[in-house]
């Protein structure tokens, strides 16, 4: 990790020094870069603000206020005294690990009101290469968490608040209003105006999910060079409906484009644009360029042929049928092939003519049912097993009951992004079970989505609720396996620094 | 820089010293006549009540008295190696080497780096053992203006 910290003492001669010089040494031995700012009687140098910025965590080894401490504000720190840091510098460094691994920040001193410091990462830059893979997952999979539950959770009121207002059909009616009328002619006492402001809203939060995602992956990569490709990376991830998976891609292939150009040699005269306009625009070029001609295309083919495959299963054993679309939907969770299996079955609800019992509706069911397993799985995997998940998923989990009881799928793609294999895996046994099993119990589905709250418009809708159950539970059965055989180590490390924090403070009662 | 921080004639390899006060006591005496002090009771009282605010034993053995003074005249150390250790409040043990550092009222910039930087080479073992292996007046003079300079 790296660290920036203060030392100073009351004469500021022997401590302030003794305490900086221990503070490195001892960070160089347990490979972590740790730079001091000595407030002493020397004069002091104040800390490069990049340095700042790069730092994971803080320490006050300070006997004296810390000068200028709003420079810190929004990173971990940790306040020990000048002379814990001479006599116990690698206690002090456990005590600032804890805390940037625990990601607890203090809230901003009074009147300090200039952040320096850039978004935490949870990236170890010593690390192996596994942890940090995953790290930087893990980073970018934390910034997407608030908007997966804000903008699941919005949708999923706006479908509850339709139901109430339009009736039965609400959650279909709600996603037709156009938001010119939202913006000419809301009105506070429509329950309608309300749900559609609602599913709007969450709409637009969802967008923002795979360029987070691939943003985020790609700053903990590069810093602050790799948030624009990362983003734009993100955004064209989803522009050729390449999912989540495209987006890590997009956050891998953003991250260390930009790593990668801002350490040319360049002249004196352009190093100044280089972070301004040279990374982002020749890293944004270029991630458009390999997503655009390089990946664009095979994507749209896959598409294309799975589409073309669907149709021709038409006359295919239900059953059979139920499955496939069933491992589609949960194969990549709002990805190409999950789009595929669901544009199949909502173009079988427009074929014209359609009568009660028509297989397009039984089709329309179980991709929906599917659909609907990841979340609640995952919700109910951290619910039933805490341990195996980190802070951030376990809140995610509170928020996934809501949005697979919507149909809103991405509500497990936190999860599916930080561990893909695992949770993909499981998640086409669940999602494969249940769509087997709707087919089978000849459930009919006439809208295309809504979740639970068209349960109205599903017929023998206990059959196709005990299916989406069964389906929640193999999955979250699979999945807790699969994660119990491998600990993953960033969960451990948030467990240790949470047993220290608790070791830490009294107990009060 | 005109006077080095240190010379042979600041330098006890054998001090027999009963405790804290009485070793730094002996050290002020080196300095004072050295002429780098001009008042030894009043420097001490400096340098009692710096450690009366915080105990300055260090890791390692060492205790690293110190203040600023107006009783002071160059900035100075003066190293006493003790034949016994003696108590500086430290939590690893008692201190066996120890380092009174002296710092005029007004020591501007380049005298404070100096000290400074004695302060970080402290914190190495390697440092301390050559000190502790030293066995006359002018190698540990050496050693330490050798290996202090300002980075």
């Amino acid at each position: 990790m790296k660290f920036v910290a203060v030392s100073s003492c009351p004469t500021g001669i022997a401590h302030t020094y003794m305490a900086a010089e221990a503070l490195e040494v001892a960070g160089r031995a347990a490979g972590h870069e740790v730079h001091v700012e000595t407030q002493g009687a020397a004069g002091s140098t104040p800390l490069d603000p990049q340095l700042i910025a790069d730092a994971d965590g803080v320490i006050f080894a300070a006997d004296l206020e810390v000068k200028d401490k709003e420079r810190f504000a929004g990173k971990p720190v940790v306040d020990v005294g000048v002379k814990k840091a001479v006599h116990d510098p690698n206690g002090v460094l456990a005590q600032a690990v804890a805390a940037v691994e625990s990601g607890v920040v203090p809230a901003a001193a009074p009147g300090g009101a200039t952040a320096a410091g850039g978004p935490v990462t949870k990236v170890d830059k010593n690390a192996g290469v596994g942890t940090r893979v995953r790290q930087w997952l893990m980073t970018g999979v934390s910034y997407m968490i608030p908007f997966v539950a804000a903008g699941g959770i919005l949708i999923a009121l706006g479908f509850m608040v339709a139901q109430a207002a339009w009736g039965e059909n609400g959650p279909v009616e709600v996603t037709q209003v156009p938001v010119a009328d939202l913006v000419g002619s809301f009105n506070a006492l429509s329950g309608k105006d309300w749900a559609v402001l609602l599913f709007r809203t969450g709409g637009l939060a969802f967008g923002f999910l795979v360029p987070v995602l691939s943003g985020f992956i790609a700053y903990a990569i590069a810093d602050r060079p790799g948030l624009v490709p990362g983003f734009v990376g993100g955004a064209i991830a989803g522009a050729i409906n390449a999912g989540f998976l495209g987006g890590l891609a997009t956050g891998f292939i953003g991250g260390f484009l930009a790593l990668w150009i801002s350490r040319w040699k360049v002249p004196k005269g352009v190093r100044g644009v280089m972070p301004v306009v040279v990374v982002p625009l020749l890293s944004s070029l270029l991630t458009g360029l390999i997503m655009f001609v390089i990946i664009g295309r095979p994507i749209a083919g896959l598409m294309e042929g799975l589409t073309g495959w669907l149709n021709g299963l038409s006359g295919a054993n239900l059953f059979l049928l139920g499955a496939i679309l069933g491992a589609m939907m949960g194969f990549d969770l709002g990805g190409p092939i999950n789009k595929v299996a669901y544009v199949f079955a909502t173009t079988g609800l427009a074929t014209e003519g359609l009568e009660a019992g028509a297989t397009q509706f039984r089709i329309m069911a179980a991709v929906m049912g599917a659909g609907m397993v990841a979340p609640l799985a995952m919700a109910l995997a951290t619910t039933v097993r805490k341990r195996l998940f980190t802070h951030a998923e376990q809140e995610n989990g509170k928020a996934a009951w809501l949005l697979g009881l919507s149909f809103i799928s991405e509500g497990a793609i936190p999860f599916a992004a930080a561990d893909p294999w695992r949770v993909i895996v499981s998640s086409v046994v669940g999602s494969t079970v249940t769509g087997a099993m709707i087919m089978s119990l000849g459930s009919e589905l006439r809208a295309p989505h809504g979740g639970v709250w068209v349960s109205p418009l599903i017929s023998n809708a206990l059959g196709f609720l005990l299916a989406v159950a069964v389906g929640m539970v193999v999955m979250a059965v699979v999945v807790i396996a699969l994660k119990s055989m491998k600990p993953n180590p960033i969960v451990e490390a948030e467990q240790a620094a949470d047993a220290q924090v608790a070791a830490r403070e009294p107990q009060t009662v | 820089m005109s006077t080095p921080l240190i010379t042979a004639d600041l330098v006890a390899v054998d001090l027999d010293a009963t405790d804290r006060d009485d070793a730094t006591r002996q050290l002020i005496e080196l300095l004072t006549a050295a002429g780098r002090v001009t008042d030894a009771d009043g420097f001490h009282a400096d340098v009692r009540a710096r450690e009366a605010q915080m105990a300055t034993g260090m890791p390692g053995g060492v205790g690293l008295p110190h203040a600023r003074s107006a009783h002071v005249v160059e900035p100075s150390l003066a190293v006493g190696k003790l034949r016994q250790g003696v108590d500086w409040g430290a939590p690893d043990g008692p201190a066996r080497l120890v380092f009174l550092i002296a710092a005029p009222d007004g020591a501007h910039g380049d005298h404070l780096k100096i000290l400074a930087a004695l302060a970080r080479r402290l914190i190495h073992e390697s440092f301390r053992t050559s000190l502790l292996e030293a066995s006359d007046p002018a190698t540990v003079a050496d050693i330490v203006s050798r290996e202090v300079v300002v980075s």
